[in-house]
C-alpha cells in the first residue's frame, strides 16, 4: 500500500458553516485510514500545510454566494479530477438561499454595521449550478458514515451506497414506529432523502427535511395531508419547506405554492 | 412432566397462570420469545421476558394514516389488532450480512457469516399474519431457489397464534378468507376470553411440538361452554369488520386495466415513500449492497429490504423501467393482488390492513380496487387495451 501513489485529496470551503468539512475530522476512528489511503493535500480547516494541485478528489462544501466564489469554483473544478459536493449549502444553496426569495439588499444594512464592506450575490446557489459535479452528498450536516462510504467507494472505483429513497425506509429498517401515523406528528420523512439514519424519528421527532428532497418527492400530497389532517397552517407549510434546502427545486416549488 | 390428555387437534383451557408458565416453558426450551409490547408508547414486536410485558388493557383505533392505542375497560392481553411491525422482521430481517471478504496473499478469502440462526417463538400471531408467513414460505422455500437464511429461522420457529377478539379498523381479512380465526399454520392457537369475572384462554393444539409445550403447563379439558365462548369471540370480530375487498375476477380485472385513469389519480396522492411495502407482511423484496473499507482489504455484502417504489428498483441498463409514480403504484398493487397469483399460486394480500393504516396519506388498497371496478361498470375503463405504457 505504501508504495502505491496515494490520490491527492482537497477540501474546499465556500459559503457555509464548516460543519460538513468538520464531519471529515469527526471521523475519528477512520481518520488514520483516510490519511493512509489519500494524501491530504489541501484542507485548511485541518492543516496549514498545502500541497499544490491538481487534486484527484475534491470535497466541496458551501454555496456560491459572493462574487469571488464565481471565479474560485471554476478554478477548483479545473484542478480537480473528481469533484464531490458535500452538504445542503453545496448541493442546494443552504440556509443562506433564503435570500433568494427576497431582496438581499434590504437585509444587509440590518445585519452589518458597514454594509458597503459586504459583497454578496443576490442569490445563494449550489455548486452544480456553476460547474459539473461528479457526486452530490446531501445533508445538513452530512452523515460521517456516508462520507466514509463515498470516499471508500471513490477509492475502490465503485458506486457509493447512498440511495436517494425516503427516510421512511431508514425508519423501517431500524424498527421505528411511524411518528406521523402513531402520534400525529407531521414528518417530512416521506419526501426527504435518506442518509441520516432516520435520526429525528428515532427520537420521536418528525423529520424536518435537512437532507433535502428525495427522488420523485410528492410534496404537494404530503402538504395537503399536513394541512387537512394534521392542522398545519399555510404560513407554517411555507416555513416547513423553507429551511436548509429551501432552494432545492422540489422544496422551493412547494414553499412558493404557500406564499399568499 | 405432568401427564396430558391433550392431543393434536384438541382444545384445552389455560388460566392466566398457565399462560404465564407457557411463556416460561418456551424460554426454557431455548426460544427467544418475541411478541407484542410497548416501546415509547407504541405497539412493537420485541422480546418478551414474561406475559407482564404484553400491552395489557390496551386496544387500538386504526384508520387510513392513523393508529392510536386506546385504553380498554377490561384487562385483555390481546385487545389490539396488528401493529406496524410484522413477523417478517424476524424471519427475513431488514438487514442481513451475507458474507465478508478479506484480501490475502493468495487471493480473496470469502468468510460466510458463522452465527447460528436465532430460535424464535412468536407469541401472539394473528390469523392474517399466519397466512403472511405461509405466503413467504412459498416465496422463500419453494421453487428452484431455497433461501437458506429464511429456512434456518423458519424451521425452528414456534408459532403461538391468537384469534382476534376485535376487528382492526383497516383490516379486511374476512373477505380475503384469512381471518380473523386462525385455521392452520400454528403450533398453538389461543382465544382470549373475558366474560364476567372469568379470564381464560382456549388453546387449540396444532402440532406435536405444541402438544409437548402444553403438556408442561397446567391446563384442563375444554368444555362446550368454553368452546362456544371462543367461537362467539371470533364471530364478533368478523362481524365488526368494516372493509372488504372483492377478489372476484381480480386478476383479469387488473390485467384489463393497465391504462385506467384511476392510476393517475392515486399517483397524485402516492408519496412513493415505500411504507406500504415495508409494513406489508408478505412483501419480500430486498437488494444487495456491497461495502469496502478505506484500505480496500475488507469487503462486506449485505442484504437489506428494498421497495418497488424507488427509481433504482427497476433500473436496467440505461434507466428505470418504472420512471413514474403511476407505474410504480400500479406495479405494487397489481403484483400484490394479481401477478402474485401467477407467480406463487396465492394472493400476496392477506387483508391485514397495514398498508392502509401506515400509508402517511391513507391510500387504501380496497378503495383503489373498488374504483377500478366501478370505472369499468361505468364504462370508463380502457378495456382490452392491455398496453404497458409508463
Amino acid at each position: 500500500m505504501s508504495l502505491k501513489r496515494r490520490p491527492k485529496l482537497a477540501v474546499w470551503k465556500f459559503a457555509s458553516c464548516d460543519g460538513c468539512q468538520l464531519s471529515l475530522l469527526d471521523c475519528e476512528d477512520e481518520l488514520l485510514a483516510i490519511a493512509g489511503a489519500l494524501k491530504i493535500s489541501y484542507f485548511v480547516e485541518a492543516s496549514r500545510a498545502v500541497v499544490k494541485g491538481p487534486y484527484d478528489l475534491s470535497l466541496v462544501e458551501g454555496s456560491i454566494a459572493a462574487p469571488h466564489d464565481l471565479e474560485r469554483i471554476q478554478e477548483v473544478r479545473r484542478i480537480s479530477k473528481f469533484l464531490i459536493t458535500i452538504g445542503a449549502c453545496a448541493t442546494a444553496g443552504g440556509i443562506q438561499a433564503l435570500r433568494n426569495f427576497t431582496d438581499v439588499k434590504d437585509y444587509i444594512p440590518l445585519v452589518y454595521a458597514r454594509p458597503q464592506a459586504i459583497e454578496a450575490l443576490e442569490t445563494s446557489t449550489p455548486i452544480s449550478a456553476h460547474v459539473p459535479v461528479d457526486f452530490e452528498l446531501q445533508g445538513c450536516p452530512i452523515n460521517k458514515r456516508q462520507l466514509v462510504e463515498v470516499v471508500s467507494a471513490y477509492l475502490q472505483g465503485r458506486k457509493p451506497a447512498a440511495p436517494p429513497h425516503s427516510v421512511c425506509l431508514e425508519c423501517k429498517l431500524r424498527g421505528n414506529i411511524c411518528v406521523q401515523v402513531a402520534q400525529g406528528t407531521p414528518c417530512l420523512g416521506p419526501v426527504t432523502h435518506a442518509g441520516c439514519g432516520a435520526l429525528c424519528p428515532t427520537y420521536q421527532r418528525g423529520c424536518y427535511g435537512c437532507y433535502g428532497p428525495k427522488e420523485t418527492p410528492n410534496t404537494q400530497s404530503l402538504s395537503a395531508w399536513f394541512h387537512n389532517r394534521l392542522g398545519v397552517s399555510e404560513p407554517e407549510l411555507l416555513r416547513v419547506f423553507r429551511t436548509f434546502n429551501a432552494w432545492a427545486e422540489a422544496f422551493r416549488v412547494e414553499s412558493k405554492s404557500h406564499e399568499h | 412432566m405432568p401427564p396430558t390428555f391433550a392431543n393434536v387437534g384438541d382444545e384445552v383451557v389455560l388460566e392466566l397462570q398457565g399462560l404465564r408458565q407457557l411463556l416460561e416453558v418456551l424460554g426454557s426450551r431455548g426460544y427467544s420469545v418475541m411478541g407484542p409490547t410497548l416501546r415509547h408508547g407504541s405497539l412493537v414486536y420485541d422480546r418478551l421476558s414474561s406475559i407482564d410485558a404484553l400491552p395489557r388493557g390496551w386496544g387500538d383505533e386504526q384508520k387510513g394514516g392513523f393508529f392510536r392505542l386506546r385504553p380498554l375497560p377490561e384487562p385483555r392481553l390481546f385487545g389490539y389488532g396488528v401493529g406496524q411491525q410484522s413477523w417478517k422482521q424476524f424471519l427475513c430481517p431488514p438487514r442481513k450480512s451475507l458474507w465478508q471478504a478479506r484480501r490475502e496473499e493468495n487471493g480473496l478469502q470469502i468468510l460466510p457469516p458463522e452465527e447460528p440462526a436465532p430460535k424464535f417463538a412468536f407469541f401472539g400471531v394473528r390469523a392474517c399474519d399466519l397466512q403472511a408467513i405461509a405466503v413467504q414460505d412459498k416465496v422463500f422455500l419453494e421453487g428452484t431457489y431455497i433461501d437458506p437464511h429464511y429456512r434456518a429461522r423458519r424451521e425452528q420457529a414456534f408459532i403461538l397464534a391468537v384469534n382476534c377478539a376485535h376487528a382492526c379498523g383497516t383490516g379486511f381479512c374476512a373477505s380475503m378468507g384469512t381471518g380473523p380465526k386462525a385455521a392452520s399454520g400454528f403450533d398453538l392457537a389461543l382465544t382470549e376470553i373475558l366474560e364476567g369475572e372469568q379470564h381464560y384462554f382456549l388453546a387449540a393444539v396444532g402440532t406435536e411440538r405444541g402438544r409437548q409445550v402444553i403438556a408442561q403447563v397446567p391446563h384442563r379439558k375444554a368444555g362446550s361452554a368454553e368452546q362456544e365462548a371462543a367461537a362467539r369471540t371470533t364471530v364478533r370480530a368478523a362481524r365488526e369488520m368494516g372493509r372488504t375487498l372483492d377478489t372476484g375476477d381480480i386478476k383479469a380485472l387488473l390485467y384489463r386495466n393497465y391504462e385506467n385513469p384511476q392510476w393517475d389519480r392515486v399517483a397524485a396522492r402516492c408519496l412513493t415513500c415505500g411504507n406500504c411495502t415495508l409494513v406489508c407482511p408478505t412483501c419480500f423484496c430486498h437488494t444487495v449492497e456491497d461495502s469496502s473499507d478505506l484500505t480496500g482489504e475488507q469487503a462486506e455484502r449485505w442484504r437489506r429490504w428494498d421497495v418497488c417504489y424507488t427509481v433504482d428498483y427497476s433500473y436496467l441498463h440505461g434507466g428505470s423501467v418504472r420512471a413514474t409514480p403511476r407505474s410504480r403504484y400500479r406495479q405494487w398493487l397489481t403484483h400484490k393482488l394479481a401477478t402474485w397469483i401467477d407467480q406463487f399460486g396465492v394472493s400476496g394480500c392477506v387483508g391485514c390492513g397495514r398498508c392502509i393504516t401506515w400509508c402517511p396519506v391513507a391510500i387504501d388498497i380496497t378503495e383503489e380496487v373498488r374504483a377500478i371496478r366501478e370505472s369499468e361498470r361505468a364504462g370508463a375503463g380502457d378495456q382490452g387495451s392491455g398496453g404497458r405504457s409508463q
